[in-house]
């Protein structure tokens, strides 16, 4: 009983993360109706970002968040104005064309990567990454509490962008319906470049609050990039609210999976949801309650 | 039993009732019209006819065999052709490619397809344009285009969704011609147009809707003086002449 | 002219370990073929079909285990795994297609990616069959290269032929109609979620055959090797879209092309990077073209990015743009 509980709470924890995750990629999708395959390779460059400024400059990796953000919205947004953008003028036969876009964008951010950092296992070690507080019997990773709130807080932000903003209303009305929007007068490549900036913002924010209690290397995009997108179709793509379940069932799921199948299994768990999904759940959670 | 009968349709799109409770029954060689503002619900029930959408409620009868559930292909397998209101051309296939494609709806070889294709582009009257990409067709020829398409598959019934919306006069006479030419070649036809001279000169019966209901059934002239047709429209440019 | 290119490439291959009897180059050229006949399926089901697959290798390393496995574990001549490759690559994709198919736009690229990983994943965890990281051994059965050069070229032959005969058929209308416009593919009779299937099994069987080859060439695999993503499922797209998404030769120049790339990013250049750098005697220059010659997957990624933005359509299929291309710069330096 007390494994249960104990995997029950890291779980949820993992969750909050992967709704993070989730989100910007969702976002992504419900906007330009393309999948983002180098999510987790944003993420990975956000987490160099942070252990650069811990290494040299001795900042806390949390503290880290307020630069790493930044720098990954920018990025997002640069990839999106004159690597994405530039696609929908282009004539071509693949509709895919801009996901293979962010696939070439994923290697080549993991190969710059792997160049200046060399494919060595990095970690942050802080004063707290080890610590642990006990709520009844069941021990709790401190860093993956401060990261909950962080996730909640940032994930309540965004909503709240989302629905009181101008610019968070017309995101929403361009995922809704773009042509409408276009005829509301959004400025829809401004929308777009602010859209993957947000969702690569987002991802960077994850990847920040693992660092104190995750390794890292150049390879550690394409997990993550494989659970993302698990996350989105688990929500229903590009709902928001989606991939908040998305995110908790994945790493509930994961961490389940981990206790009780086995530690290797871990990565495949999403795969086999994944597929779970496509057979009975097409359409993903949006599907069950049609929001 | 009738030709094609559709009972009690209905359609909910999330708490939208896009129709709602709509019965008509076509008989064998006729032209029916489908009126209504826009958005009254005309599109949807073709879509309903042919399968793109699942029914809320009711039923689909054609040729006294039961086709509601029925996937979109198989009913064009049994003989329903539609056209679209907003073009589908297959791109970057050229005319004769895009009616060859539909042409295997009735045949197996290339050969075979490529004859059926042709004459349906010389019937259509779109013969002199088969060697061109279907995408730099100038929007009149891709109505004609989506209406050869639809005749080469061999239909006994052809759904054609405002395929004169957006035509010059000249070419609305010759979309006439073609439509009641396709008649008197056998196949039953279901129209919806927006422009009433067309509607009005070609259709036996008229059903027209509002709001996804039925508010008037019968000959044009009949329709025309319909006070509920005449209410609903009112406010919209119409021309009864 | 254009109409003979084929017959005349094909008569210079056929003569090409005559005039160059050079084990180096025939391996690559080996390689080449097999890539003709993995991009030749990806651009049956992706550029003619239009359902993009990600994870090609899922088929190819499914072949390549099949014939693998039918060594060690029943005994069974390797070669059995070119056909019964094909046949297991087509048992594993029908009824994925069959899933996956019947929800419309992203979902296939997704299951296809994580096909890919889940296909690796067994590989590696299903260690009594597989034999997990340590892979499998088999012993060639020829010393020459050049059985396994004419092999591979009926192979790449066969593919490419059969290819164009599917497209020439009722089917091939079909699988263009469906990639074209669905809806209206299926308001003309089309069954597209049967056609799709048709496509992906085909497809699959002619990967299944690469790899079944694979096997047998080099003689070792693993399923880091033959499940890769970057190394299998993206070259594969790389191929299709480097020499022409929806063309017939198009993938067998992107081969052509590719492996040459990939063999010049592996080598630094034959070596000459290498060399210019120690000339220079500097050693932090020496250190770059060390990473360089590292960094192929690098080269690649910059490759996808430069092609999808420039030559969408590939060599062949955008030979019109690069000839006004190179005529308006020609003209400008006349100018
Ligand atoms: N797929 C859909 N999802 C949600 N609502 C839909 C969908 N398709 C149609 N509707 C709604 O159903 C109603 C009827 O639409 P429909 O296209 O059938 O009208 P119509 O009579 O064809 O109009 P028009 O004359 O403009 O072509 C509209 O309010 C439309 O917004
Ligand atoms: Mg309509």
């Amino acid at each position: 009983m007390e494994v249960f509980f104990q995997t029950l709470v890291a779980g949820i924890l993992k969750g909050s993360l992967y709704a993070l995750i989730g989100m910007g990629m969702t976002l992504i999708m419900g906007v330009m109706g393309i999948i983002n395959l180098a999510h987790g390779q944003l993420m990975m460059v956000a987490m160099y970002v942070t252990f650069t400024l811990h290494a040299f400059f001795g900042i806390d990796p949390y503290l880290s968040l307020v630069v790493a953000m930044p720098t990954l919205f920018i990025l997002g947004a640069i990839i999106q104005q004159w690597f994405l953008n530039p696609l929908m003028k282009v004539e071509s036969i693949l509709p895919e064309n801009q996901v293979l876009m962010t696939v070439g964008v994923g290697m080549v951010l993991t190969e710059v990567m792997r160049f200046i950092f060399t494919s060595d296992y990095k970690s942050v070690q802080t004063s707290y990454s080890k610590s642990a507080w006990y709520f009844w019997d069941i021990s709790v990773s401190v860093p993956l509490t401060i990261d909950f709130f962080f996730a909640v807080g940032l994930t309540v932000l965004l909503l709240l962008f989302l629905i009181k903003t101008d610019t968070g209303r017309a995101i929403r009305a361009t995922a809704q319906d773009k042509d409408a929007a276009l005829l509301m007068g959004v400025d829809s490549e401004k929308i777009t470049v602010i859209t993957f900036g947000l969702g690569a913002a987002l991802v960077a924010a994850a990847g920040t609050l693992l660092i104190p209690v995750y390794y890292l290397f150049p390879d550690i995009g394409g997990p993550f990039t494989r659970k993302a997108f698990v996350i989105c179709v688990l929500g229903g793509m590009g709902s928001a609210v989606g991939a908040i379940f998305g995110g908790m069932t994945l790493g509930l799921a994961e961490a389940f999976g981990a206790a009780y199948i086995g530690m290797e299994f871990e990565d495949m768990i999403g795969l086999i949801i994944f597929i779970l999904v496509l057979l009975f759940l097409p359409g993903g959670f949006k599907r069950l309650t049609k929001v | 039993m009738s030709f094609f009968e559709v009972k009690d349709l209905v359609k909910n799109f999330g708490g939208l009732l896009a129709v709602n409770g709509v019965s008509f029954s076509v008989k064998e060689g006729e032209i029916f019209g489908l009126i209504g503002p826009n958005g009254s619900g005309k599109t949807t029930i073709f879509n309903l006819i042919t399968g793109f959408y699942p029914l809320t409620r009711g039923e689909i009868y054609f040729e006294g065999k039961r086709i509601d559930g029925l996937k979109t292909y198989k009913i064009c397998k049994l003989g329903i052709g539609r056209t679209f209101q907003v073009v589908k051309p297959l791109a970057r296939l050229t005319v004769l490619d895009n009616v060859m494609a539909s042409a295997f709806n009735r045949s197996t070889t290339i050969k075979d397809a490529r004859e059926k294709a042709l004459e349906a582009l010389e019937f259509c009257g779109l013969a002199h344009r088969q060697d061109v990409l279907a995408r730099s067709l100038p929007i009149g020829e891709r109505k004609r285009l989506e209406i050869t398409r639809s005749f080469a598959t061999g239909p006994k019934l052809i759904l054609l969704d405002e395929t004169a919306a957006g035509l010059n006069p000249a070419e609305l006479n010759k979309a006439i011609e073609l439509i009641l030419k396709i008649r008197d070649n056998g196949v039953t036809i279901v129209i919806v147009e927006h422009i009433m001279r067309v509607i009005m000169s070609i259709s036996e019966r008229i059903l027209a809707i509002n709001y996804g209901m039925p508010i008037g059934m019968g000959t044009p002239q009949e329709v025309a003086d319909n006070e509920e047709v005449i209410k609903a429209y009112l406010g919209e440019e119409v021309d009864f002449a | 002219m254009r109409r003979y290119l084929p017959i005349i490439c094909l008569i210079l291959l056929t003569i090409f370990p005559l005039v160059v009897p050079n084990d180096y180059y025939l391996h690559l050229m080996i390689l080449v073929l097999m890539w003709v006949v993995i991009g030749t399926a990806w651009n049956l089901i992706a550029g003619y079909t239009g359902q993009v697959s990600f994870g090609d290798a899922a088929f190819f390393g499914t072949g390549a285990y099949t014939a693998g496995l039918l060594t060690t574990k029943l005994m069974i001549s390797p070669w059995w795994g070119l056909i019964l490759g094909g046949v297991t690559a087509a048992i594993l994709a029908l009824p994925f297609g069959w899933i996956c198919f019947r929800l419309r736009g992203a979902y296939f690229a997704l299951a296809t990616l994580a096909l890919n990983e889940v296909m690796r994943h067994i590989g590696t965890i299903w260690e009594s069959l597989t034999n997990g990281m340590v892979g499998i051994l088999i012993v060639q059965t020829f010393m020459s290269k050049l059985p396994y050069y004419y092999i591979v070229l009926t192979m790449a032959v066969v593919s490419v032929v059969s290819v164009r005969l599917v497209m020439r058929s009722k089917w091939g209308y079909y699988f263009l109609s469906i990639r074209e416009d669905q809806d209206a593919a299926e308001s003309l009779g089309i069954d597209s979620h049967f056609y799709k299937m048709v496509s992906l099994g085909i497809a699959a069987a002619l990967t299944g055959v690469a790899g079944g080859f694979y096997m047998n060439y080099m003689g070792f695999i693993d399923p880091h090797v033959v499940f890769s993503l970057h190394d299998i499922s993206i070259m594969a797209i790389l191929v299709g879209i480097v020499g022409g998404v929806g063309t017939i030769y198009g993938p067998a120049v992107g081969a052509f092309i590719m492996v040459a790339v990939q063999e010049l990013f592996r080598t630094g250049f034959f070596g000459t990077l290498m060399a210019a750098a120690k000339s220079t005697g500097s050693g932090y220059f020496i250190k770059i073209v060390e990473y360089f010659n590292m960094a192929h997957v690098l080269g690649f990624g910059l490759l996808v990015v430069l092609v999808i933005l420039f030559l969408p359509n590939g060599v062949v299929g955008d030979w019109d743009k690069i000839l006004r291309f190179l005529r308006l710069k020609r003209s400008e330096a006349e100018a």
